[in-house]
């Protein structure tokens, strides 16, 4: 296949994407003036458009968004730090990873968001509790895949590096590291999904900063085209972090 | 050794690696196995050895045996007199499996050794690119092993054995997963890289047209455990290429090897079956 066909392929799939997500939107706005959606649950797509320019300026949106946005950056760094660096303990330490990998496993499925009164009583009604709760919930997955990349690396790559005498350091940051990476990526994204949702669920539920706070606000106002507007944000929020992670994925795993 | 293989030693000289009555013994479910007894044989500087032997003989121990990958054996392995125990400076290994880092270049695949070594990036840029161009991929630096075919991954990993500068290449069947025109076009490539280098080279096959294209020497073991059984010297001209394989005296070799194995294959391939039925009555 050419240049020229895999983008023309590129190009038609990103068409046919977009032009998905405006039929949905369309057939909503359908449904809803048809009467088979009650408006009452779920506005008008062109009301909630149209409520976006309104809680921009009215709601302060943007900063917000950035609030929000501050705070997964800040839960997706601890999350790179400190569960790939867990992930690789437990690779390392076999009775590590046998006494804690159903732990850990467990822990990925248990609702972190219902212990958000404990962080408060830890770190008090502040970003660190929302950040914190973040990271406590996409902290697994991380831990996880990292030890199974690691674990997965072909063992004829680390015979490469032991024929070359490579240190356990160099062993390390020049074969098993960069051979995990595809599998630490996934981690990375799963934990970010975890952590977007959990955040933007304790700024509802304690009512402070962000988005999921304005969306509260708006709930409890029975403004729903401003709280679907807001949602919109939340989406947006995802997508901008999504994509950095990819970009980032992209540059640290050429071609592979 | 016999008489004649004694004075052709001598001939070569003193060995450059010398392995020594080299046992091992693996534990596994049904008791301890010997994977191979008894192994004893020197390589001479700049000379070329192939080691035969039918599946299951062990030759794959014996690499790794060598390459200082697995210890705990009997025995003794030594480079220039040196006993060896563990990897060493002086051995480099290509493996049987595909072991590019697809993470890295062609030309940062093949300065890795030098990237380890700390050499400063022009240098080992500069080095690489000498290695990159000796195994014949000039051209094809900045690909990544995903974009190249299997030989031609197999002469990246060459090249970068190559720029660690081993006094000894240790070879496990490095072209096993080729085609055999492939296989005899790159063995081509190696026998100029050994001539080209004097490169001091082992290799680890179970393939008799590859085994006689390339070496001065080959080693024939039996099947399990893994003894040597015969050492046959390859007195065909240098330099030489693929163009050997269609003489009357390359045939010869072939046949007279086969001849040995045959007897040893078929007890291999005897042992598999009884192995399989054993299993499935239990």
């Amino acid at each position: 296949m050419t240049a020229r066909t895999v983008r023309a392929a590129n190009g038609i799939a990103r068409a046919t994407g977009a032009i998905s997500l405006i039929a949905a939107i369309a057939a909503i706005e359908v449904l809803i003036r048809a009467a088979v959606i009650n408006r009452f649950i779920v506005p008008l797509p062109s009301e909630i458009i149209a409520a976006i320019p309104r809680i921009v300026v009215e709601e302060n949106v943007l900063h917000r968004f950035a609030q929000t946005a501050q705070e997964v950056l800040w839960a997706s760094l601890l999350l790179a730090a400190v569960g790939i660096m867990l992930g690789a303990l437990l690779y390392r330490f076999r009775l590590l990873r046998l006494a804690c990998e159903t732990w850990v496993a467990a822990f990925a499925a248990a609702p972190v968001v219902l212990m958000y009164p404990l962080f408060l009583v830890i770190f008090g009604r502040s970003a660190t509790t929302i950040v914190m709760i973040g990271f406590a919930a996409g902290l697994a997955p991380v831990i996880l895949k990292t030890s199974e990349g690691l674990a997965a690396t072909r063992q004829v790559l680390i015979d490469v590096g032991r024929s070359l005498k490579l240190t356990p350091r160099q062993q390390f940051q020049k074969i098993l590291l960069p051979a995990a990476l595809p599998s630490i990526f996934v981690g990375l994204r799963l934990g970010l999904i975890f952590a977007m949702i959990n955040i933007v669920g304790v700024e509802f539920l304690i009512n402070f900063g962000g988005l999921g706070q304005l969306i509260n606000e708006l709930a409890e106002r029975y403004d729903l085209p401003g709280t679907y507007g807001a949602i919109c944000f939340v989406i947006l929020t995802s997508v901008v972090f999504f994509y950095l992670t990819e970009r980032l994925e992209r540059w640290m795993t050429p071609r592979r | 050794m016999s008489p004649g293989e004694t004075a052709a030693s001598e001939a070569r000289g003193a060995p450059l690696l010398e392995v020594e009555r080299v046992s091992k013994r693996f534990a596994t479910t049904d008791g301890a196995i010997t994977a191979i007894h008894d192994i004893s044989f020197g390589v001479a500087a700049g000379e070329f050895v192939s080691i035969i032997g039918p599946s299951g003989c062990g030759k794959s121990t014996l690499f790794n045996i060598i390459g200082g990958l697995v210890g705990d054996y009997d025995g003794r392995v030594a480079v220039a007199g040196e006993t060896v125990a563990g990897t060493h400076p002086a051995i480099g290994m290509v493996f049987q499996e595909e072991s590019t880092f697809p993470w890295r270049t062609v030309l940062d695949n093949v300065a890795f050794s030098l990237e380890i070594g700390g050499v400063s990036k022009a240098e080992r840029q500069e080095r690489a690119a000498h290695f990159v161009a000796m195994v014949g991929l000039s051209g094809f630096e900045r690909r990544y092993p995903a974009e190249l075919s299997g030989g031609m991954r197999q002469r990246v990993a060459l090249a970068r054995t190559l720029a660690s500068e081993p006094r000894i290449l240790l070879m496990d069947e490095p072209f096993a997963a080729l085609d055999e025109q492939t296989r005899l076009l790159l063995g081509d490539r190696v026998l100029q890289i050994q001539q080209d280098l004097r490169q001091t080279m082992l290799l680890i096959t179970h393939n008799l047209t590859e085994a006689v294209q390339l070496s001065d020497r080959v080693l024939v073991m039996s099947y399990r455990p893994g003894r040597l059984m015969r050492v046959v010297d390859i007195d065909l001209p240098h330099p030489r290429d693929s163009e050997v394989v269609s003489s009357d005296t390359f045939g010869h070799y072939v046949a007279e090897i086969w001849h040995d194995l045959r007897a040893e294959a078929s007890r291999g391939i005897r042992d598999d079956e009884s192995r399989v039925l054993e299993g499935r009555r239990a």
